[in-house]
Parts: structure tokens; C-alpha cells; sequence
């Protein structure tokens, strides 16, 4: 049922986790969380947080703000954009201090390392940019800071990580606040930005990607 | 401690980012160039049922937890900022292979180069900040 041996890094003990053993291994519900989903399951569980964040407190759902608040929180500024009380916002930042946790815990206990399935097409693409191994979430350079070596690996992480958040910024949200929250209110301006999300997102996968490997 | 629920909220929301694949950047590249319905069917699915859930939660008048009426805002409308600032995030988005909730989810997962990503973007949002009133909104 477990490839532990895919997991590449971080976890890797040789082991199976202890969740594996015994009886929790025939365990329905642990061999369910421990398959690979289709999007018609992870889709619908991943739109349940909207309603789910509005009925534990007429939360509504959004990451990308948290940037703004460790700036807020961490960073001495006089820019007017960072003073408010972060403390205010501080469900945001549990919530995504949560999000770290349930990553360790799917990639540990629910075989969430697994490589996913690619298209025929993507893997041959892929091949073609140079990327042979095709293991886990990313390409090898991003599997442990030590492998971050070449000069294009380091304009990934630091450049693309920049460009994450100055744009969502200047959009006033991600992927979740403006494509699912803010599509799932039918907002007209967050149609727009996800257009920029794609028309951004074509041009750099498209145009630079392919060169950088 | 009423904080304690939005993070066990987090933990859920995190569990399904990695088993849904959507925090890969093999998938990303994939959706990008349109060879997989899979990141299509999930965020499509994903807004589908959050405007059931919503049009159910106004139509029965759900309260939550603490007894108020459940009353979204919508974020203000500037279309420029919205199109300019999607852009920009869009370039990063295919660059990382991964947008703030994937971030996270991926530090946890143990994919530690991502923090070097946290680490930019929170200097990109700092930037954004600074910038601001020389940006079209």
C-alpha cells in the first residue's frame, strides 16, 4: 500500500510510520487517506472550507494576507499599509500554522509524498526541459536547501517567492481568497484577477520554464 | 483559545492540499500547459460547492458557532490591481509551483527549500507595501 522508499527527504527513517502497523495498517479509513484522491473528492473537501471557516467564526477564507501580517508583526515599517493590529487577524495565522502541521502529517502518516500521476504529455515535456526525475512534488532542486545549487534554482526560489508575494498582495489575495472564496461569491473583480493569475502563469511555464533546467 | 479551532480548520485544509496533489509543481507545469483535467476538475469542484454552500447557508440563514449572522464581504472591486497584481502572482505561481496555502503545506511536508520561498514572498508583500501609491489599483 506504502512506497515509503518514494519519500525522498525530510521523513525518510527506514520505517513505516507507526500508524502502519498493527491494525490501524488494515484500518479502512487510514487505507482511504493513504490512496491517491481524484478531484472529484479533494475538489468538493477543499470548497467545504469556505462554508466550514464562516460557520467557526464568520472567517472568510484567504492565505495570502498572512504575508501581510508576519510584515506587520516582524517587520519595523512606517508604511501606513503595515500599521494595524495584526493581533486581530491572528485566526489567519493558527489557521496557516495548521496548514503546515496537516502537510507533515499527510506526507507522514497518509502517504501524501506519493509522485502523482502525470499525463503521458507532461512527462515527456517535462523530459524534454530536462527534468528526468520526476519524483515526489518538485524537481530535485527544491527537495532540501542543500540542493538548491545551480544559479536558475536559487532565481526560482527567490524570485518566484517574491513575485508570490508582491502580486497577491497588490491582487488583495491567491488562489483561495479571490479563486475559491471570492469565485464561490460570484465577485466579478476576482474573475479578473484569476485571468491575471493564468495569463501570469502561461507566459513564465511557457516562455522561461522550459530554459531553466 | 478560541484561536485553537482555526488551526485544527488549518490541519484539515493542509491534509487535503497534499492529498489533492494541488501543491505539486509537476502539476502545476501540467495545468499550465493543459495536459490534465485533474487542477481544472479541483478548482472548478471547489468553487462549485463553495456557491452551494453558500447559497444553502443564506437560504437556511446558518449563524455561527458564536451566533452571528454569517455575512461575507466581498473584497473591493479595482480591476487594475486585480489584473496587474494576478499577473505578477501568476508569474510566481509557475515559477515556485506554488501559491501561500501550497507554501505552507509544503514547509510541512518537508519540502524545506519552500521556506527560502516564505521567507521572499513575506519581502515581496513588504515591498507591495512600500510601493504601493506608485501602483495602478
Amino acid at each position: 500500500m506504502a512506497k515509503f522508499e518514494e519519500m525522498s527527504h525530510f521523513y525518510q527513517t527506514g520505517n513505516e510510520p507507526l500508524l502502519f502497523t498493527g491494525t490501524l495498517k488494515t484500518n479502512p479509513m487510514i487505507a482511504f487517506l493513504s490512496e491517491s484522491w481524484p478531484w472529484y473528492i479533494s475538489g468538493p473537501l477543499l470548497g467545504l472550507i469556505v462554508p466550514l471557516l464562516l460557520w467557526l467564526g464568520n472567517k472568510q477564507f484567504g492565505i495570502s494576507s498572512t504575508l501581510k501580517h508576519i510584515c506587520a508583526a516582524c517587520i519595523p515599517t512606517r508604511a501606513k499599509f503595515f500599521n494595524y493590529d495584526w493581533q486581530e487577524e491572528k485566526w489567519n495565522l493558527f489557521f496557516s500554522a495548521g496548514i503546515i502541521i496537516g502537510g507533515g502529517i499527510a506526507a507522514y502518516y497518509f502517504n501524501g509524498l506519493q509522485t502523482p500521476e502525470l499525463s503521458e504529455k507532461t512527462n515527456t515535456m517535462l523530459a524534454s526541459w530536462g527534468i528526468m526525475e520526476v519524483e515526489g512534488f518538485a524537481p530535485d532542486a527544491f527537495k532540501s536547501i542543500a540542493s538548491i545549487q545551480s544559479l536558475s534554482a536559487w532565481f526560482i526560489v527567490v524570485f518566484g517567492g517574491f513575485l508570490v508575494g508582491f502580486g497577491t498582495r497588490w491582487a488583495n489575495g491567491c488562489t483561495s481568497g479571490h479563486a475559491i472564496m471570492g469565485l464561490s461569491m460570484l465577485n466579478p473583480g476576482s474573475l479578473v484577477a484569476v485571468i491575471g493569475f493564468f495569463i501570469g502563469g502561461l507566459t513564465f511555464s511557457h516562455f522561461l520554464i522550459p530554459h531553466l533546467f | 483559545m478560541h484561536v485553537i479551532k482555526y488551526l485544527v480548520a488549518g490541519i484539515f485544509f493542509g491534509i487535503i492540499l497534499i492529498k489533492a496533489e494541488v501543491i505539486s509543481w509537476f502539476r502545476i507545469q501540467e495545468m499550465f500547459h493543459f495536459q490534465s483535467f485533474h487542477m481544472y476538475g479541483i478548482i472548478g469542484s471547489a468553487v462549485v460547492t463553495g456557491i452551494i454552500s453558500l447559497f444553502l447557508m443564506k437560504k437556511f440563514r446558518v449563524k455561527s458557532l458564536e451566533g452571528q449572522p454569517i455575512a461575507p464581504q466581498s473584497k473591493p472591486t479595482e480591476y487594475k490591481a486585480h489584473l496587474f497584481g494576478g499577473i505578477v502572482f501568476g508569474l510566481g505561481w509557475a515559477l515556485t509551483g506554488a501559491c501561500p496555502g501550497p507554501i505552507y503545506a509544503l514547509i510541512g511536508s518537508g519540502y524545506l527549500p519552500y521556506i527560502i520561498v516564505l521567507i521572499a514572498a513575506v519581502f515581496g508583500t513588504l515591498s507591495y507595501g512600500l510601493l504601493k501609491d506608485k501602483l495602478p489599483h
